[in-house]
């Protein structure tokens, strides 16, 4: 990121205005008004030239800025922002489908494990009735081969979920990848907010010389505005702010204190 | 008991729909988002609608205040599963005529506990 420093070897503004200043009042202290009057020339030459030298700085700050942001990768020509959409889009789509790869395996592993269940407490009823004496020969013969049965069906559907769940495990893979993207994209909007800052630096030292100064009335709203606008916003991300519930119960108290 | 979950995320779709299964409704549809629920609640005869709130098109809100401006839909229960956690936004949804509102992420649990609830008043 190229820097936008100040030359630092070249006297600063402040520097030449009080020398000025001082010639000023030596000369006005001389009596000889053609030479106050070049001075007073002189240091309208050093505001103007200052004032250049500044707005010359802007300009150039804010076209690195935008190449800086621009060059998140020589090899596209796609500006850094649009790749951090990009970027953001692959997050989605990642989640998006290491939720349905879960969802899906458990939903596949849950018939087999109901299955094993099933099978277990029909075969206990049978195993009571044994242990009663309860079971005619023949029913026992029949028990048998249920168990046996049982047994290799419990094999093949543990073997199944096992399977499964070692696949939902991986299946979480994508954390990794995605924390990696949104770490490049938070790195980004940082950049950005630098670049920002030093913009916003560089024109304040334009208004500095200038004289201009920024009204503040764009940034209040009223709390009557404020309370109108009831809209989505989101998650939020910190629950211990204020007029943020921390949970389910907070949702309950308050809906209960409404009269729900 | 028809059931219409509306969440413009289709893995939420998939986790309420399940739910809601595992919970003995399984005559459920989905919709993605207030623009495409509406027509399919006006049209159809569902009983039940859990919807989230943040979604492109309509929101949940949004479609909260017309199923309570319709007179067939008035006095359909409408539970709401949202993210939205802000003091203000939940007593707006609790104006607007919620029926119920559940904060991601939820348990299982929380969400049987509310649709039981709103259904005990219903039919109380």
């Amino acid at each position: 990121m190229a820097e936008l420093q100040l030359d630092p070897h070249a006297p600063s503004f402040q520097q030449e205005m009080k020398a000025l200043a001082e010639d000023l009042l030596q000369k006005i202290d001389g009596g000889d008004l053609g030479k106050v009057v070049g001075v007073v020339n002189n240091i309208n030459e050093v505001r103007d030239r200052t004032l250049y030298d500044e707005i010359g700085k802007l300009t150039r700050g804010l076209h690195n800025a935008i190449k800086d942001i621009k060059s998140g990768d020589e090899l596209s020509e796609d500006s850094g922002i649009d790749q951090a959409s990009d970027k953001l889009a692959y997050v989605i789509e990642m989640t998006d489908k290491a939720a349905n790869r879960t969802m899906d395996l458990a939903e596949e592993g849950m018939p087999l494990n109901l299955e094993n269940l099933e099978g277990a407490i029909k075969l206990q009823e049978q195993w009571q009735k044994f242990l009663r004496k309860e079971l005619k020969p023949n029913e026992f013969r029949e028990l048998t081969k249920q168990i046996d049965a049982y047994l290799s069906q419990t094999q093949i559907n543990s073997k199944k979920i096992s399977s499964q769940l070692s696949d939902i495990l991986m299946a979480q893979d994508f954390q990794d990848l995605t924390g990696q993207v949104i770490q490049r994209v938070t790195k980004l909007v940082a950049e950005v907010e630098t670049r920002l800052v030093d913009l916003i630096a560089m024109a304040g030292e334009v208004d500095r010389i200038t004289g201009i100064s920024h009204g503040e009335s764009d940034q209040t709203e009223t709390p009557q505005e404020k309370d109108k606008k009831i809209i989505a916003e989101g998650p939020q991300i910190d629950t211990s702010l204020d007029g943020v519930v921390g949970g389910q119960d907070d949702v309950d108290d308050l809906l209960s204190s409404l009269g729900f | 008991m028809k059931i219409l979950v509306v969440d413009d995320f289709s893995t939420m779709r998939r986790i309420v729909k399940n739910l809601l299964r595992d919970l003995g409704f399984t005559n459920t549809q989905e919709a993605d988002d207030g623009l495409t629920a509406l027509p399919m609640l006006q049209s159809g005869d569902f009983d039940f609608l859990v919807t989230d709130w943040n979604m492109p098109g309509m929101t949940g809100l949004d479609l909260l205040k017309h199923v309570r401006a319709d007179d067939k839909l008035k006095t359909l229960p409408v539970l709401m599963v949202t993210a939205e956690a802000k003091r203000d936004q939940i007593v707006a949804a609790a104006q607007a005529g919620v029926n119920g509102y559940v904060v991601k992420p939820f348990t299982a649990a929380v969400l049987k506990e509310k649709i039981d609830k709103i259904f005990e008043r219903v039919e109380g």
